[in-house]
């Protein structure tokens, strides 16, 4: 019970009271150190539940814990260095550099009015390397590619050393190297200790990394689980309305639709 | 982590540091020279040893060129400031001060009481605040209400409606006014001066503005956070919707404060912190003190040439729009000028 560090507990959340509810009863506990994937078709409620898991929305019913306490318990700068957001994409239409960007990262850890000491550019560096933009910490961001700003985005929510790290289809504008470079990153967060929860589209990525699963579906309560035991086959092939199998290539699953 | 990188930063923090350094000591030093130029006893400098002997000169420069000078690096600074802070937090670099109806409210209240109230000085600065505000007020009123886009969406179109209904008052007024009396003056306004600084007006103002700028001041780091979207500002332990309410109040006010004793002052809120961000860095923890400096030293010059240029007065919003609008050009035209470090 102790290692639980987020839980969801019969939550019910819509964002109009006359429409139906976007989440139905949804409930799991994830543990501390591990990466959970939330899965799920297209308007199934997925961003809308990591922003629930952020106190950004109430739910209408249900509790949500961070660590065994009710989220809104927690004060603002303290929830802000338990929780990072890393969104799908974010507009800027002034040009900091990605180190500054990455930098606003250390708010919740200064006092209100602060500014950042040489430590907290020294943790912003950091981030910077781990994500692999260290060439482009001088680059103003307006310049970067739709890419390297996701890593960016990655970067300042790494350099606000959260215990749980919240990421809103963090592959979605990666090529390839990108994407493998996230996925190792993923790995590095969590043998640091860190807890991920992630929504993803692509199931490469959610084989890859993921330990547990909650499977969503527009209008019914989800399911979660080990990632064995949720993401099958026949799960699959129900939530995208497609036939779906899952392959062994070289020892690794890998998922073929069409 | 790399022992060169961090090095590399600290130096450039401390060159940031640095270049604002400089700009508090041109700051400083137009100011000096500006209390000495001046049309008596001849165009130009005046010699600083007749201020003990010539008592007209020092009533000159005590009495009329000192507040004048205050109101002008007041003015700079609050316009630049001000406009910094709005398009910070309504991420949108085209964003002047008086956007959320607040210069056009302050121009419908100075219309107003020119052609209603009798148009003295008092009742005009009284009637261009309470409507400036109102503006605001409205404009925040109404961006509740609106049902359409997201919160900064919102508040951007009250403000364009809100100004629209205001602008059509003073047209409004303008057809009404008296052609001869009422309808100079009222142009007048509308093109800014800071001829009529007193004392009295400037102390009547002086301690809210300079509170307000310090406070905006404070927030110098903060306010990249809350140029962020609403969810990530949160995200990083802010509280967006108070914070950004507290600095559009914090910037309105002295806004309104000013422009009631000097009337409209174009450009400076829109193309000074631009230029800032160019020459300098989008990181407003150096970027809002340093517009604040070149603000207040572009209207102090601006209001030198307003003053000095013709035996008589000609007014500040031509300069500001004037020198605005190159100076602008010039930015766009050289998009490379922008120093890295």
């Amino acid at each position: 019970m102790s290692n639980i560090l987020l839980s969801f507990r019969h939550v019910w959340f819509g964002y109009r009271r006359d429409r139906p509810p976007v989440l139905n009863d949804v409930t799991f506990d994830l543990k501390a150190g591990r990466i959970l994937a939330i899965v799920g078709p297209n308007g199934a409620g997925k961003t809308t539940l990591l922003s629930l898991a952020l106190g950004w929305q109430r739910a209408w019913r249900g509790e949500v814990e961070l660590a065994g306490r009710p989220l809104e318990k927690y004060s603002r700068a303290e929830r802000g260095r338990w929780l990072a957001l890393t969104p799908q994409s974010e507009h800027t239409p002034f040009d900091y550099t990605v180190l500054e960007y990455v930098l606003m990262g250390r708010a919740p850890h200064l006092p209100p009015l602060g500014m950042p000491t040489a430590a907290d550019y020294a943790i912003a560096l950091r981030a910077v390397e781990q994500v692999g933009l260290a060439a482009l910490a001088e680059r103003p961001v307006p310049q970067l590619s739709g890419g390297e700003r996701q890593l960016m985005l990655l970067a300042r929510a790494i350099a606000q050393q959260p215990k749980l790290l919240l990421l809103d289809e963090p592959t979605a504008h990666l090529d390839l190297h990108n994407k493998a470079q996230l996925i190792r990153i993923m790995r590095e967060l969590r043998s640091q200790g860190c807890t991920l929860l992630m929504t993803n589209h692509e199931p490469e990525v959610v084989l890859a990394v993921a330990d547990d699963v909650l499977l969503m579906e527009a209008g019914q309560p989800p399911q979660f689980g080990p990632l064995e035991s949720v993401f099958t086959e026949a799960a699959l092939s129900r939530i995208y309305r497609l036939p779906i199998r899952l392959v062994q290539v070289d020892g690794r699953l890998q998922v073929l639709w069409t | 982590m790399s022992e060169a990188a961090l090095q590399a930063l600290v130096r450039c923090t401390g060159r940031r540091q640095q270049l604002i350094g400089l700009l508090a000591a041109a700051t400083i030093l137009v100011f000096i020279l500006s209390l000495f130029l001046g049309r008596y006893p001849a165009p130009g400098l005046l010699d600083w040893s007749r201020l003990g002997e010539d008592e007209l000169a020092t009533r000159l420069v005590l009495n009329l060129r000192l507040p004048r000078l205050i109101a002008a690096l007041l003015l700079g600074m609050t316009l630049s400031a001000t406009g910094m802070v709005f398009q910070l937090l309504f991420s949108n670099p085209l964003v002047e001060p008086g956007f959320l109806g607040v210069s056009q409210g302050a121009a419908f209240g100075a219309a107003f009481a020119i052609v209603l109230l009798g148009g003295t000085a008092f009742v005009t600065q009284l009637s261009a605040i309470g409507f400036a505000l109102l503006g605001l007020g409205f404009s925040y009123f109404l961006a509740r209400r609106l049902r359409y886009g997201g919160w900064v969406l919102r508040l951007v179109l009250a403000g364009i409606a809100v100004s629209a209904l205001f602008s059509a008052g003073v047209g409004l007024l303008k057809y009404m006014a008296d052609p001869l009396t009422q309808l100079p003056e009222i142009t007048f306004w509308l093109l800014g001066s800071l001829a009529s600084i007193t004392w009295d007006k400037l102390l009547g103002v002086v301690v809210p503005v300079s509170a307000s700028l310090f406070v905006l001041w404070l927030f110098r780091w903060r306010l990249n956070v809350l140029s962020l979207n609403e969810e990530t500002a949160f995200s990083l332990g802010a509280a967006p919707g108070r914070e950004r309410l507290l600095l559009i109040v914090a910037a309105v006010l002295p806004t309104a404060l000013l422009i009631s004793i000097s009337g409209m002052v174009g450009w400076v809120g829109l193309i000074v912190p631009n230029f800032t961000r160019r020459i300098l860095a989008a990181d407003t923890r150096f970027g809002l003190p340093a517009t604040m400096l070149i603000g207040g030293v572009f209207v102090m010059l601006c209001d030198n040439l307003a003053r000095t240029l013709l035996p008589g007065e000609i007014p500040l919003g031509i300069f500001t729009s004037l020198f605005g609008a190159v100076a602008f050009l010039g930015l766009m035209t050289l998009q490379q000028y922008r120093t890295k470090s």
